[in-house]
């Protein structure tokens, strides 16, 4: 027996958050798509002027700045994605094991995820400061040289992606390892039947069943690491000299720092295709994988 | 070698990485702690000290001169806030969403996990300006309401699927509308998942730091804001930073580790469906 669709739940109960989602966010979109279209200083009296296409003219033209920032935020992604996707899978891995305190393990790993942001910068900056630092300390106990870190233009993206693979890749590992709680019973059975060593049935069973799982746990990282701000606005604010001035941080800096919100809201259209374009394309082959 | 012997080495190797793992994700929370106790003195020190008579002086120098409460005031009335409004507006969506199987609604609302949130930060900037409510909690809970309440409905949706539909139509033919169904059924078997999204969305707007740095003001300015405005000294007083940090961070621990377990369900809810 089926009862009958009420209406009203069906249509006024999603209304509300609806209603919040396109004042808040779709009308923005729009409103930053005509502003890129303009010309307006927000600290001049002058109300916005019409100039077409010329902010993304600029941009891609005529701003070397923008293509640093587009590709430093590519490389700072793609950096922190790889990494962050092979250990996390092996800890995954490591932590899938049966041993005592299991689950106080894996509630302890959760908090760098969970602590706020701006806490952890502040940390990871006294750790990364050239003299006193306990980072050139380390290193110092190697005989190795020590390093400027944040400090240099070629140091101060890894170092931030360091930051980011400390902070998530616990995230990956908890994904990965829900997708192996999760998998059937019948292939591991059928391998060992056959006879395979641990290592094959990682590489022919295990993995390939986690592929759909690790393509879910790339994707939500993938969204993430293009947009970081945080940590890299609290501990470089973009810097050494632009060093690690990502698309969100350029965005920010046009926008809030030079008022110019034309150019901000042009490069923010691009921005948001950027994302958009990643996530349309990791999950093309993620279903390319599956299928 | 034997096969016991064999067990018990890949035993304690295994005991071994996991110590590591633990070692490397807790070490910089340790830091931050051991700091928070040391004089400006005791953290320059090379080789650094990892024995030394702790002090309280950074804490007391934080929560004094630097109007600490006020700010752990204002994250957490901007926090718990933006969760209930979450809640109010997300929680029905999530529902009819759920059982009338509108993925396309849940889209929309799913979106805004991607557009980059400073994409709105412009435009929300010029009308909170014109509208008088730059540093004002409105301003701040409507912003991070954006952030709250799609992880509330993405979280939910997972939760409401799992519920049987029997449960609801028994409700129904004993003479309660859908929505009464909802309110007197759904939501009191719904406990651990509003704990998770609670929990979760509450840490999330505690955290939030680009949309309160530039909504923000005098009046308003919550403990992430306030933190990184210590950076600004000419020479940053690490004690007092690192203590700073400490309190941020104390509630979301704490939070954490209470309600662990819900949390990986709530992080990791709809990842594992794929």
């Amino acid at each position: 027996m089926g009862i009958r669709a009420d209406q009203a739940v069906r249509w006024l109960f999603p209304l509300p958050a609806l209603a919040f989602v396109v004042v808040m966010m779709l009308f923005p979109i729009v409103y930053t798509a005509w502003l890129s279209l303009h010309e307006w200083s927000m600290s001049a009296v002058t109300p916005p002027r019409l100039v077409g296409l010329r902010n993304y003219a600029t941009l891609l033209g005529a701003d070397p700045r923008f293509w640093m920032a587009v590709w430093r935020t590519i490389y700072f992604t793609g950096l922190a994605l790889v990494v962050e996707t092979v250990l996390g899978v092996a800890i995954a891995l490591l932590l899938n094991r049966d041993f005592p305190g299991k689950n106080l393990v894996k509630t302890l790993v959760l908090l760098p995820m969970i602590a706020t942001p701006v806490a952890i910068g502040m940390v990871w900056l006294l750790f990364y400061e050239p003299t006193i630092g306990l980072a050139n300390y380390v290193l110092g106990l190697f005989h190795l040289p020590p390093q400027p870190w944040l400090a240099s233009e070629r140091g101060a993206l890894p170092s931030l992606a360091l930051v980011d693979i400390w902070q998530w890749t616990p995230m990956v590992a908890l994904i990965v390892l829900a997708g192996l709680a999760s998998l059937p019973a019948d292939p591991f059975e059928a391998a060992q039947v056959d006879g395979a060593t641990p290592l094959q049935v990682l590489w022919h069973v295990t993995l390939p069943l986690l592929r759909p799982t690790i393509g879910v746990a790339v994707i939500l990282r993938a969204i993430d690491a293009l947009k970081t701000f945080d940590i890299i606005y609290a501990m470089t604010q973009g810097g050494p000299n632009y060093a690690s001035e990502t698309l969100n941080l350029y965005a920010y800096t046009l926008g809030f720092s030079y008022f110019r919100m034309g150019m901000a809201s042009a490069l923010l259209e691009i921005f948001f295709a950027l994302v958009l374009g990643v996530v349309v394309l990791l999950n093309r082959a993620r279903r390319g994988v599956l299928m | 070698m034997s096969r016991g012997r064999l067990r018990t080495l890949v035993s304690v190797l295994h005991g071994l990485g996991v110590a590591v793992v633990l070692a490397v994700f807790l070490f910089p929370f340790a830091w931050m702690v051991m700091s928070s106790f040391k004089t400006q003195v005791q953290i320059t020190a090379t080789p650094p000290q990892w024995i030394w008579q702790p002090t309280l002086e950074n804490y007391v120098e934080v929560l004094q001169a630097q109007r600490f409460g006020t700010y752990i005031w204002n994250s957490f009335v901007v926090a718990a806030g933006s969760t209930l409004a979450g809640f109010v507006l997300g929680l029905p969506a999530a529902y009819a969403i759920a059982r009338y199987r509108q993925h396309g609604l849940g889209m929309v609302i799913l979106v805004a996990r991607i557009v980059p949130g400073i994409t709105f930060l412009v435009p929300w900037y010029i009308f909170f300006s014109k509208l008088k409510l730059v540093d004002t909690y409105t301003a701040l809970i409507l912003s991070h309401l954006l952030v709250v309440m799609p992880f509330i409905v993405w979280v939910m949706i997972a939760f409401f699927e799992a519920i049987p539909t029997e449960v609801i139509e028994a409700a129904m033919v004993d003479g309660c509308t859908e929505a009464g169904a909802f309110w007197r059924v759904v939501l009191p078997i719904s406990g651990p998942g509003l704990v998770t999204s609670g929990i979760l969305a509450f840490i999330f707007s505690w955290n939030n730091f680009m949309f309160s740095v530039i909504l923000t003001g005098a009046r308003t300015k919550t403990l992430p804001v306030a933190i990184f405005n210590f950076l600004s000294y000419s020479e940053i007083n690490w004690g007092a930073l690192m203590a700073a940090a400490v309190i941020i961070t104390l509630p979301v621990v704490i939070l954490g580790l209470v309600t662990q377990r819900y949390i990986v369900r709530g992080l990791t809810a709809g990842a594992v469906k794929g």
